[in-house]
């Protein structure tokens, strides 16, 4: 079965506050061609996630974040080797290691898009600051989305 | 040294190390020890910050709402709350499930029972265990195993992964499922669908099969080692099937004293409260359930998988009966008390579940049209399942215009709140008492911790906080030392 060359990796839970960024990201893209882009939601990333990768020309990973700057932080990621073995999450780089351990090959070229949040309780919207985050952080992967498709297509 | 470690006589002349494993957003772990000039250790305690929101996020909610927004509680197990909110409206419904609804659940069950002990044998434990409790923290995680052991690294992950094939296939999705439903489940299992998951089960089979061998393996080559570490006994609870069968999606509760002795058996779970009951303690967040009959303070009991693999009376499928009875005879039956056992027991479990899925994959129920049953609408409902963790209790009472007007959840995590004490405390008197403070020798605590597979309410993880950090204070609460894991990994000292 024929993946789509651009996976973006959502991470979040909608229901916690902030940790919905990446939720609403995604939606606000309104991708319709998913020949060319698949997304993915999950809560987070775990060491099965290198099956999906697997393919692919690229991936951009979205996620929220208590420490980058603000409103966001857009990057060109790698592998790195990540010893945070007792957590039930993985960072996304650990994940491109733990793709290049498992299938022996050069993972795709990755990008991790930060935004910017601040709280993260159960059943709290998203907070003012990080709404105001959201809409440029969208706006910038927007942008990205149609400069990489010019240029890979 | 004090006897029971979990109340210092005098804590003020006391220093103390916390260990921080798994900060998060939401959901918060760490231990804490007390130790006095000489490293003897008076003190030791396991605080889990257990969310207790939850029961306010879903009041006043339609209780039909209920299975999917369960799935928000928890990233790690989502489908257990999802499946156990879900028997719990089939009571508020009063439907009786259809074949075809309670095949699909149990498929999608017995998956999640798959993949959760995949990830957790293999990417969260085996470093500690393949490697040594002490080893170079540098090489003990699931890279070093990668690098070691290229196989065993890459079953776990296509373990895990059909795993949440099977999740996907019957919730409909791989977060948010909504297949199971009041009175049922909103989708049968197509032909594509099964064909597509029994093309690679005999696999998952010969690779659970396997996976039974490295843990028995691991056993024998370090027999005293995993006999003794962290070792205590125990009451037990755990749901069994009517003729004692191991069931981890229905039956009735089971609990046996520490020496096996009957306290009750297939007791009906619609009442749960009358036989379990939540104290608290000044010192935890999280609430300490205990078994009426016996009280607070000796009542105490374990739930998960070495329970329920000892104290059901056979398993129903064929391979992991096997390795049941080899397990229960072995060394005289040390492994089936051992707290090390649990990872041994944890994959008799996995080749349980990958039995039980291909014996449903088989079943033509699966693609039945019978969906959802119907009955008297009642006031209140109870859902229990045997988790990956252990058993989980689901309580709703419901209004006149259903909604949801209280909630009560008991989590497996809750069920061990403290057997997971008494192990650190085994450990800290076997392994930290009197001795330097080592990295190594904090893993140790770690260890024991994670043999129980406790889930840390971990549904958000935001980048940039899950830092690993082990204070030393002095006696007034100064900071002597520190030592900080940051979320990529990296150490350092004063932050």
């Amino acid at each position: 079965m024929m993946v789509a060359p651009l996976l973006i990796f959502a991470i979040g839970n909608e229901s916690r506050g902030d940790d919905a960024l990446a939720p609403h990201l995604v939606r606000q893209l309104q991708i319709e061609d998913q020949a060319w882009v698949e997304v993915v939601e999950e809560y987070q990333l775990q060491v099965e996630h290198v099956t999906d990768l697997l393919g692919r020309n690229a991936v951009l990973f979205v996620d929220a974040d208590v420490s980058c700057d603000v409103p966001f932080h857009f990057s060109e990621i790698t592998a790195a080797q990540d010893t945070s073995y007792t957590s039930h999450a993985m960072t996304p780089s650990a994940l491109l290691h733990a793709f290049q351990q498992v299938y022996g090959i050069a993972t795709p070229v990755c990008f991790l898009q930060r935004i910017r949040g601040y709280g993260f309780e159960l059943g709290e919207d998203l907070s003012d600051e990080a709404s105001a985050n959201l809409k440029l952080a969208a706006a910038r992967v927007h942008e990205w989305l149609a400069d990489f498709r010019v240029t890979r297509e | 040294m004090t006897d029971n470690l979990e109340t210092a006589a005098h804590p003020g002349k006391l220093r103390r190390v916390a260990i921080d494993p798994v900060s998060r957003v939401e959901g918060h772990g760490k231990v804490t020890l007390l130790l006095d000039e000489n490293d003897r250790v008076h003190q030791v305690r396991l605080h889990i910050v257990e969310f207790r929101g939850f029961e306010k996020f879903i009041q006043g909610r339609p209780y039909w709402e209920a299975p999917v927004m369960v799935q928000r509680l928890c990233g790690i197990c989502p489908v257990s709350h999802h499946i156990a909110a879900g028997k719990a409206m089939d009571m508020i419904v009063g439907a009786t499930l259809t074949p075809t609804a309670e095949k699909v659940r149990r498929l999608m069950h017995y998956g999640q029972i798959l993949q959760s002990h995949a990830l957790h044998f293999f990417h969260l434990c085996s470093p500690d265990l393949l490697f040594g409790f002490d080893s170079d923290v540098a090489k003990r995680n699931i890279v070093g195993i990668a690098a070691t052991y290229p196989d065993i690294a890459r079953q776990g992950v296509l373990l895990r992964k059909f795993g949440q094939e099977v999740i996907r296939v019957t919730a409909g999705k791989r977060i948010h499922g909504t297949g199971s439903i009041p009175g049922g489940v909103n989708k049968n299992v197509s032909i594509e669908e099964r064909d597509y998951l029994l093309k690679d089960i005999e696999q998952i089979v010969a690779w659970s099969r396997e996976s039974v061998a490295i843990a028995r393996q691991l056993f024998e080559q370090n027999l005293d080692l995993y006999n003794n570490f962290g070792t205590f006994k125990t009451h037990t609870l755990n749901l069994v099937r009517a003729d004692g069968a191991l069931d981890l999606y229905h039956g009735g509760l089971r609990a046996r004293d520490m020496n096996g002795a009957s306290l009750f058996d297939h007791y009906d779970y619609s009442h749960y409260w009358d036989v379990i009951f939540e104290d608290v303690k000044s010192w935890s967040y999280m609430k300490f359930p205990f078994l009426r009959s016996l009280g607070p303070e000796t009542g105490w009991y374990r739930v998960g998988p070495l329970t329920r693999v000892t104290q059901c009376d056979f398993i129903p499928t064929p391979h992991a009966e096997t390795q049941r009875k080899e397990f229960i005879a072995f060394n005289g039956g040390s492994a089936a008390g051992a707290t090390l056992g649990f990872h041994w027991a944890r994959m008799i479990e996995m080749l349980h579940a990958s039995e039980v899925i291909r014996d449903l994959l088989h079943d033509t129920d699966l693609q039945g049209n019978d969906l959802v049953g119907k009955g008297e609408r009642q006031e209140r409902g109870v859902g229990v399942i045997e988790a990956p963790r252990g058993t989980l209790i689901h309580h709703y009472k419901v209004d006149e215009n259903d909604q949801i007007m209280r909630c009560n959840l008991i989590v497996s995590t809750t069920h061990n709140n403290q057997a997971m004490n008494e192990a650190i405390r085994q450990v800290a008197r076997q392994y930290i008492d009197g001795r330097k403070l080592t990295e190594g020798l904090l893993n140790h605590i770690e260890v024991a911790i994670r043999a129980f597979d406790p889930c840390l309410s971990c549904a958000t993880h935001a980048l940039g906080k899950m830092p690993l950090q082990v204070e030393l204070l002095d006696a007034q609460g100064g900071r002597v030392d520190v030592l900080t894991r940051a979320s990529d990994g990296s150490y350092g000292g004063n932050p």
